[in-house]
């Protein structure tokens, strides 16, 4: 699809080596671990989906990846350097080309200023050019996210919501970033605004040369949108590959779960005949199961589950699970032992 | 999804035969604003039948919450006045007294909504919200009312519910609360359940849990759903029938697999067609240009013509919701000529049959 597919072993714009994060609870009695070593790298120019549930880190993980939290344990290398490593200017600057998009456009802008100020602002902190020149780098990115010039004018509350999230985006751009994390940028959007916004990324990538880090708990954007995509669960991958592979032939029991509880819009001859409901809900990353942490719900676990971590293996060229038994042949979706009628 | 019998016999049967349970006939509602006086929505005509499953579909600001509430006549503060008729087994909610209102609330229709934990007080036991229910709509006994707590909190898949019966809200997770809702919803046996987005704050794989146990609700105890909800994906594994809302006004009512199959109206085209799970992997995603019309600056005739690529001569004319045979209906005069794509529309159609196989 892009160029960093075509040549996987370039430098990763983004490397990722047994992260940990971990949160004190308000009494401080106890650790939340919420992200429990977790290994990746981003290529440049792709688009790397990290899809889970409420509670499993993801967007833990997009905060760390821009350094607006450190890492408990581990590292985080931006183009092989380590950003912790730089001066305090030198990091200043190298963190405009990482920036990061949330859910909630109307938290991201300051309902008392112009679209236009809001836009400029990242520029007059970073003390580009003079005013007249960041005027004009500053409606460019508004014009790029396709807004017209008088909007520059307006107060966020006279914009919907997808044309405020299109503000935010072009204040994302102004510093000309290498890469973005997006943090459910979609979530708060209408159905019908929604493809508009996913559009604009697109575009936005192909034009700017962007990498994106996709955060979603939606499979239906996620696998959209993405190259390759991970899986996380309560702090871990438990799946990471090409967004084909782990879509149509996922490794791991609890991917194969999600896919099967997203309700797809199809009529009742074409949907599956049988769906796999997980029992319960996700444990408490204070104090998660030992062993593979997804036995307390898996329809396949086993003794030895319980009694050790699964290792995070490379099953199918750069597919790569955690699971005991994901090379097993009853783990394809066609062979469930456990579902519903 | 196949678990439990396809839908379209009950759906068809109602239409025919039977009398409706809820028959919503031109109902608006009217609310009081700084700027004067607005039309929230207008025109509502639907009917759901005895243990029927209907989704009510639409974007945010069409007007399907307030449906839902003025069923009930939830309304808020500022609510101006609200026409038409709203005829549950032969009685007019719109002229009920509050009396009246209050006698069938809870007991004949329940409603849920989507954060469990606001509809929940933090400081009663979950078992003790449950049985004020029962205990406020028939004279059963404290013990007669705890057991019947206990069986409703089984039937709602809550493990061990001796020890549940007396938790505090805040101890349960977020699925379990909604569990608690359901059952306190259905401990007076309403033939009604409205259910507002009732699984838009949970996780994909609870909400899988939650919608299993509506539907099987629904079926064991011939309870009818209306299901309010943004996602088509939740309404068709859910329902039977979809309603869909634009702008204040049902613009198409038909089962579920008719309106994905072969949508009438182009908005219903145009949802569906927006969809990633339907289009192309990194392809362009279909939009419909523009936005919703502010309830404000309303245009006369069909309140989607300037976003729809199907507009013409004539969509200026007050659109009324036709006959399009079949108990189907659609507010869209052309409806007849237009052939619009839906959700198995070529570019999709490798992916839908890659999970009909599956």
């Amino acid at each position: 699809m892009t160029a960093a597919a075509a040549e996987p072993h370039r430098e990763p714009i983004v490397s990722v080596r047994d992260l940990q994060v971990r949160f004190q609870t308000s009494d401080r009695r106890a650790t939340v671990k919420a992200v429990d070593g977790v290994n990746f790298d981003v290529r440049r120019g792709e688009t790397f989906g990290i899809i889970g549930e409420s509670g499993s880190g993801k967007t833990t993980i997009g905060r760390a990846l821009v350094f607006l939290l450190n890492p408990s344990a581990g590292a985080i290398l931006h183009d092989g350097i380590d950003p912790l490593a730089l001066s305090r200017r030198a990091f200043q600057n190298h963190r405009r080309d990482y920036q990061i998009i949330f859910q909630d456009p109307n938290a991201a802008l300051n309902p008392r200023m112009t679209i236009l100020a809001s836009v400029l602002e990242p520029l007059e902190l970073a003390r580009v050019g003079n005013s007249a020149e960041r005027e004009r780098q500053a409606r460019e990115a508004l014009e790029r996210v396709g807004l017209p010039q008088e909007f520059g004018e307006r107060y966020p509350h006279q914009l919907s919501g997808g044309q405020k999230q299109r503000v935010v985006i072009a204040r994302a751009l102004t510093l000309k970033p290498k890469l973005i994390v997006c943090d459910e940028v979609v979530a708060a959007l209408d159905m019908s605004i929604r493809g508009d916004v996913l559009n604009l990324f697109a575009d936005l990538q192909r034009d700017l040369g962007l990498t994106y880090v996709f955060i979603t708990h939606d499979l239906a954007v996620v696998s959209h949108i993405s190259e390759r995509v991970a899986v996380m669960y309560l702090g871990q991958f438990v799946e990471l590959g090409p967004t084909e592979e782990v879509a149509e032939r996922p490794l791991h029991p609890y991917t194969i779960a999600l896919l099967s509880a997203e309700p797809r819009p199809l009529p009742s001859s074409m949907r599956q005949d049988s769906r796999i409901v997980l029992q319960g809900e996700v444990p408490s990353p204070i104090d998660p199961p030992s062993g593979c942490r997804f036995r307390t719900r898996c329809p396949h676990a086993q003794p030895l589950c319980t009694d050790r971590v699964p290792e995070w293996r490379e099953l199918k060229p750069d597919h790569w699970v955690a699971c005991h038994f994901a090379d097993r042949p009853n783990f394809s979706p066609n062979a469930q032992p456990e579902t519903t009628p | 999804m196949g678990a439990g019998p396809p839908a379209q016999g009950g759906t068809e049967g109602a239409r025919d035969g039977a009398r409706p349970l809820l028959s919503v006939r031109g109902l608006g509602i009217r609310f009081k604003t700084a700027q004067g006086i607005w039309q929230a929505t207008r025109r509502i005509d639907f009917d759901i039948a005895p243990g029927e499953r209907v989704g009510i579909v639409g974007e945010s600001g069409c007007g399907k919450t307030i449906t839902g509430l003025s069923i009930l006549r939830l309304l808020p503060g500022n609510f101006a006045g609200l026409d038409g008729k709203i005829l549950f087994d032969g009685t007019d909610f719109a002229s009920c007294s509050a009396r009246q209102m209050r006698a069938i609330r809870g007991k004949r229709i329940a409603m849920i909504f989507q954060e469990p934990m606001s509809a929940l007080d933090p400081v009663f036991t979950v078992g003790h919200q449950i049985a004020e229910t029962l205990r406020v709509h028939t004279d059963v006994s404290y013990e007669e009312a705890r057991a019947k707590t206990l069986e409703m909190l089984r039937r709602v898949g809550i493990a061990s519910p001796e020890r549940r019966i007396d938790d505090y809200p805040h101890q349960l997770s977020g699925g379990m609360r909604q569990r608690v809702m359901i059952a306190a919803s259905l401990i007076c046996g309403p033939q009604l359940l409205i259910a507002d987005e009732p699984t838009t704050a949970l996780d994909v794989t609870v909400q899988a849990q939650i919608l299993e146990l509506l539907r099987d609700i629904s079926e064991t105890s011939k309870t009818a759903l209306m299901l309010i909800t943004h996602d088509l994906g939740v309404v068709a594994e859910t329902c039977t029938r979809m309603i869909t809302m634009y702008a204040g006004e049902v613009i198409e009512d038909a089962t579920v697999d008719e309106a994905l199959v072969r949508p009438l109206h182009p908005y219903t085209s145009g949802l569906l067609r927006s969809l990633p799970h339907l289009s192309p992997r990194h392809g362009r995603l279909p939009s419909i240009p523009g936005r919703v019309p502010s309830i404000a600056e309303m245009p006369a005739g069909c309140r989607f013509r300037a976003r729809c690529t199907h507009a013409t001569k004539g969509c200026e004319a007050e659109q009324k919701l036709l006959d399009a045979g079949g108990g189907r209906r659609v507010r869209c005069w052309r409806f007849a000529e237009l052939n619009l794509p839906g959700a198995l529309h070529p570019p999709s159609a490798p992916a839908a049959a890659k999970v009909a196989t599956q």
